[in-house]
């Protein structure tokens, strides 16, 4: 269901986003699924080979753009599963990008962007 | 006395060796996550307020998960979206009870957020809506896990 398209490999971390439903009037509620592939390390589990402790490595913050205006933002914890995913709602009201960017505490910034244009 | 003086020594040479090493590991735990209490965590939240539980918040995960690894929760609120300001969602007995806060404006229609959380043992996941008055409403569910998922 999720496709992946070659150049998006490339630039970083795989970040999809889906809309639901895929038809949409304009004012409907739209759901955005997004996932992104992160190892969310905790700090907190030893690696089996070397017996030491793997350091915290995870997302801490996720914005969503909207039209160029902040919509929604999320504080995350490290007890968020690997490859988080997040879902939210969105009014879909006019025909402008959707920019989600996910930044984790080494400073790692991914950017995704889709098109929400109600028909 | 000698002895006694000795001994005196020696107890705090020891406390001293035991306490330098300790500093630079305590250094270094700053970018670690920290162990926080339930009661501390939600009050770093709700700045002392207290969360009403309600009906009104809506909190879907399973009662038992074989894979606390990856629990899916999802929380409603009904509420028209002018008035939930945020939703926080926290698991009391895990190493660091609060999981995610969302902040929430008009433009998204409707107050719900799904993810996906690690549980490490049995507890309660917790669901708090932060609203537009200052107030905090909360739902809370038991998950109970076979596999515990914070390592």
């Amino acid at each position: 269901m999720w496709i992946i398209k070659k150049e998006e490999i490339k630039m970083g971390r795989t970040a999809l986003i889906k809309l639901r439903p895929r038809r949409y009037k304009k004012g409907d509620l739209v759901r955005v699924d997004s996932v992104i592939m992160h190892p969310m390390h905790t700090g907190l589990v030893k690696d089996k080979k070397t017996g030491k402790i793997i350091p915290a490595h995870y997302i801490n913050k996720v914005e969503v753009y909207y039209g160029g205006e902040l919509v929604t933002s999320i504080d995350v914890n490290a007890s968020v599963s690997a490859n988080p995913f997040f879902s939210f709602y969105i009014k879909a009201d006019k025909k402008a990008p959707l920019k989600i960017v996910w930044k984790d505490n080494k400073g790692e910034v991914t950017e995704k962007t889709v098109k929400i244009k109600p028909h | 006395m000698n002895r006694r003086n000795f001994l005196k020594m020696t107890a705090v040479a020891g406390a001293v060796v035991a306490v330098s090493p300790a500093v630079p590991l305590g250094l270094e735990a700053k970018a670690q996550p920290k162990k926080r209490s339930f009661e501390e965590a939600l009050k770093e939240i709700t700045k002392g307020k207290k969360p009403v539980e309600s009906q009104k918040v809506k909190l879907i995960a399973p009662s038992i998960a074989e894979n606390g690894a990856v629990v899916p929760v999802k929380v409603e609120v009904v509420e028209p979206i002018e008035n939930v300001k945020a939703i926080h969602i926290m698991a009391d007995k895990n190493f660091d009870p609060w999981t995610c806060s969302v902040h929430l404006t008009p433009q998204n229609g409707k107050p719900y957020f799904s993810t996906r959380i690690r549980l490490a043992k049995t507890m309660n996941v917790y669901a708090i809506a932060e609203l537009k008055d200052g107030s905090f409403i909360m739902a809370k569910k038991p998950v109970k896990v076979t596999i515990g998922g914070c390592g």
